[in-house]
Order: C-alpha cells, then structure tokens, then sequence
C-alpha cells in the first residue's frame, strides 16, 4: 500500500505538494510515483529564478527503465532545488516526501492551487489507474 | 490476460511486478530492478525464461536443412551437444529471429527462438523444412530457466540430478548435456556472466524453483535482464535488429559463416551483395561521459552531417553511467552527439562489450 499522507496536496501526474508554514511550496513525486517508475537513476530539475507556468514540462525523472517528464503542478518562480539528488537519485525511491523532494516555489498570483487534489481524491485516483 | 508460464504463481508469491512482454504475463522485478541486476554481477540469479519458443528438429536430413535455413553453420558443431548462435534470415537478408541451437544427435537439433517471433518463426520454419522432410515440433510442455551469476556453479551443483552432475560440472562453454527429456541444462546465457539454462517439463519447475530460491539464487526479473544483457553487448531481437536490417548492419557479421563459398543459405545472396556493396549501416556501442540516460529511438548526429538512432539504451548499473547501442551509416566515428530533450550531449563510440564477468571493458573517458 503506498503512502499518500494526509496534509499533502497531489496532482494526477503523481506530485505532492507542501504548503509550507511561510507561504512557499514544496514539491515531489509521490510514493506510487516512485514505486511504479523503479529504481531511480537520474534527475533533471528547474533552476533557480525560472519561471514555471502550470502543467509546463520542467524535468525529468529516470528509473533503470524508463524516463517521465516532470510537470509543474502550480505556477511561481524557483526558489531552491535538492541539488542532493543529483548525486543520489535514490533518495527519491527511499524517502519521496522527505528527503527525496524536489524543488520549491514561491507561487505566482493566480498559482492554480484550487486544483490539487486532497488525499482522499488522490488515494481514489490511483486506485482507479491500476 | 496474457499467457502464463508454469512459474506464475511463484512469481505473485515473490510479490513480482508482472508487466505484459511479447503477449505473456512476466516479472518485470521482484522488488529492485538494480539490486536484482548487482545480485547477478555478484552472486546468483534466476530468470523464468519459460516464454521463450523451444523447437525440436527432427529428421534424417535435419543438419542439412539447418545448414540452409541459418546464417551460421551448423557444419560447424561437430560435437554432442555443442551450441551454436545465429540469425535465421529472409530472402532479403534480414533479420527473422536470432536464436541457439543445440546439436543432439544427427537427427535431432534443439533450437530455442525467441517469445514475441514465435507464431512468425514456427510457420517459417515449417514451411522451409517440408522439401527436407524434418518435423517441427514446439516443445509447449517444457520450462526453462536461466541461472546466471558469478557464484552460480557451486549454488547450484548440490541441486542437481545425481546422474547429471558430472556432466554439467565440465561443461565447457556453449555446450549441453541432458537425459531424455526430464533434464536439459546448457551452458549459455544473456547476462556475461557464468551461468546455464535448464529446459526441463513445465510440471518439475515449480520445485525447481523453490529449490534454487532456497539455494541462495535469488528470483531476477526481465528489467534487469535487459541491463545485463546490454552491459554484456548482446543485441535484443525487435530493438537492436530486425527484418528491416541485416547481421551485417546489427554489430552480428561474426555469426554469418561465408564460408565455404558454395553452402547455399537463406538470404545469402542479398548479404554477399550487401557486403561487396559496402557503405551499409553499422551497429555500435555507446558510452555517456556525462549525467543523462540514452535511450531507444533518441537521435544521433555527427560531424560531416548524417543521422543515426539508439536501438538501445539504458543506465548501466555496473558502471554508473548510461550505455547504448547505437545504428550509424557506415563510417568511422569516434564520438557523436545524442540529442536528449533538446539538449545535445558528446557520447563516446565504444566497441561493446560494456562488462563481462562483472569486469569493466571500456572506458567512460574521452582520449584527447
């Protein structure tokens, strides 16, 4: 059974999201992201001070087997990214809501984040794609 | 549902991620595709390969007959129970199917084709060898199952048939031995490393494997197959060839047998020509010097214009880096460039294989 903690948002491409006590956001990839792509090899993230429009292509993440881009789930602008996982890909296998996140945001005006999906929708989300 | 091998239920109780392959229910891992592919490299593996299409051929003429429908020459296995690797060709010169065949006796061949060909090959071969007078016969009633690894003959030597093991202990490479048909086992593999494959009645290969997971040989999935197999510079039938190319133009000239000039085989004229014509497409090795992954169908430029594909790629657990196979018109080339999300990488032209025998062969850097 994969873990969708409950005070994470989630997007039907398979990342959380963190809203974080100053107001910026944290993204990742879910657990079920994780489980389904293997074990994971390689990262591409967005840098620093770019612009992410919402559902724009920002990365890459490669298992062994296969490569999924990476969308952005909300819109804003990047304001860190977890340069450890250049380095340790499987973290994101190990931890995905911890140590293994992504990237941060700090979120444009009309960011988009009324359609995330809560826990519940997603846990129903997934269950419905096997 | 697609069709199921006799180890299925093996597989869901090794809590197996089962994925479709060429219209079978298969293991894509049990777990970890890398920790499966380091275990190999390490120690030892299982793979049930039980998909793959088994044939026996039987007849008075039979070697003739293979010496005409295969590319290499049967001629050349002299011994009881040698093996022998070669394409089976259209008129064309393409490839159907890459596969081994084994030399029983003089009227019986075993030959082990490839899953996803299966329906295309047994049709081929049965109308070709009908002016020779051989029986086909699928062996449907048989498993089969590879056990590769580093460490895999003294695992599984205690496990064998008392009146084989012997026999199988001095196996020199790419040979067979069996008894009837309760047990084949070869010395042949897709991983580059030691190992066998062991063709045995679908009923026994439940035990089998209970037997050899409690020896310490850990279940291994298609996933890491397809890495191992990579790492070792073997071609994957449907990616690395097919009908649309040659043995020539797929890295496999070395299992053509021109020779003796006056053996007639399938496609044999559309290959001298091909050869004498030169200027055909090559297959070669490619390393990535920096991070990314190639992959299948990304593309391939280089100096002096021209384009080349990726008929394989992948990350190469055992070196840490990205591996591929590459298809370049003719040429010599030292390194090119792979285009990967619009980003264009130097990747160095290597000659495969990447690792054998969990060493590495090349190098990830460049010579300048």
């Amino acid at each position: 059974m994969n873990k969708i903690p409950d005070n994470l948002k989630y997007t039907e491409s398979h990342e959380w999201v963190r809203i974080e006590e100053n107001g910026t956001i944290t993204i990742g990839i879910t657990d079920h992201a994780q489980e389904e792509l293997g074990d994971l090899v390689y990262v591409e993230l967005p840098k620093i001070g770019q612009q992410l429009n919402l559902d724009e292509v920002v990365g890459v993440v490669e298992s062994v087997k296969a490569a999924e881009d990476l969308y952005s789930p909300l819109a804003g602008e990047v304001i860190d990214f977890n340069a450890e996982l250049e380095d340790a890909p499987e973290l994101l296998n190990n931890d995905p809501y911890g140590s293994g996140w992504l990237f941060k945001l700090k979120l444009a005006e009309n960011s988009h984040l009324e359609n995330l999906l809560g826990a519940d929708e997603y846990a129903k989300f997934i269950a419905k794609d096997k | 549902m697609g069709k199921r091998t006799p180890l299925y239920n093996k597989h869901l109780v090794q809590k197996a991620k089962m994925v479709d392959f060429g219209g079978w229910d298969m293991p894509l891992h049990y777990g970890s595709q890398m920790n499966e592919h380091h275990q190999v490299r390490r120690d030892a593996g299982v793979f049930d390969v039980s998909h793959m299409t088994i044939i026996d051929l039987t007849g008075q003429r039979v070697r003739e007959f293979l010496r005409y429908l295969l590319a290499n020459d049967v001629e050349r296995l002299k011994k009881t129970g040698k093996a022998l690797y070669s394409c089976m060709l259209n008129d064309q010169g393409g490839v159907l199917d890459d596969l081994i065949v084994y030399f029983q006796d003089e009227h019986q061949f075993r030959m082990v084709v490839n899953a996803a060909t299966r329906d295309k090959d047994i049709a081929w071969i049965t109308k070709q060898a009908k002016p020779f007078a051989v029986q086909v016969r699928e062996r449907d009633d048989f498993a089969m199952l590879a056990v590769q690894g580093s460490q895999v003959r003294k695992k599984l030597e205690p496990l064998l048939p008392a009146n084989l093991s012997a026999s199988v202990m001095a196996l020199a490479p790419f040979y067979a031995t069996w008894h009837d048909d309760e047990f084949f086992i070869a010395r042949t593999g897709y991983t580059g490393e030691e190992g066998f494959e062991i063709i045995l009645p679908a009923q026994d290969a439940p035990n089998w494997w209970d037997a050899l997971l409690a020896a310490g040989i850990a279940p291994i999935g298609l996933g890491a197959r397809d890495t191992l197999r990579l790492e070792a510079g073997m071609n994957l039938y449907g990616a690395d060839m097919d009908e649309n190319y040659s043995p020539l133009e797929s890295g496999l000239a070395w299992t053509v047998a021109f020779k003796p000039a006056d053996r007639v085989f399938i496609g044999r004229s559309a290959l001298e020509t091909q050869r004498n014509r030169g200027n055909h497409s090559i297959l070669v090795g490619l390393v990535l010097p920096v991070k990314g992954i190639l992959r299948g169908h990304q593309t391939v430029s280089f100096e002096g214009g021209g384009v080349g594909q990726i008929t394989s790629g992948t990350f190469s657990p055992t070196l840490g880096g990205s591996i591929a196979f590459a298809r370049l018109p003719a040429g010599e080339y030292k390194q090119v460039t792979v285009t990967i999300r619009n980003k264009p990488l130097l990747a160095k032209v290597v000659t495969p294989p990447f690792v054998r025998h969990g060493k590495t062969c090349i190098s990830f850097l460049t010579d300048n």
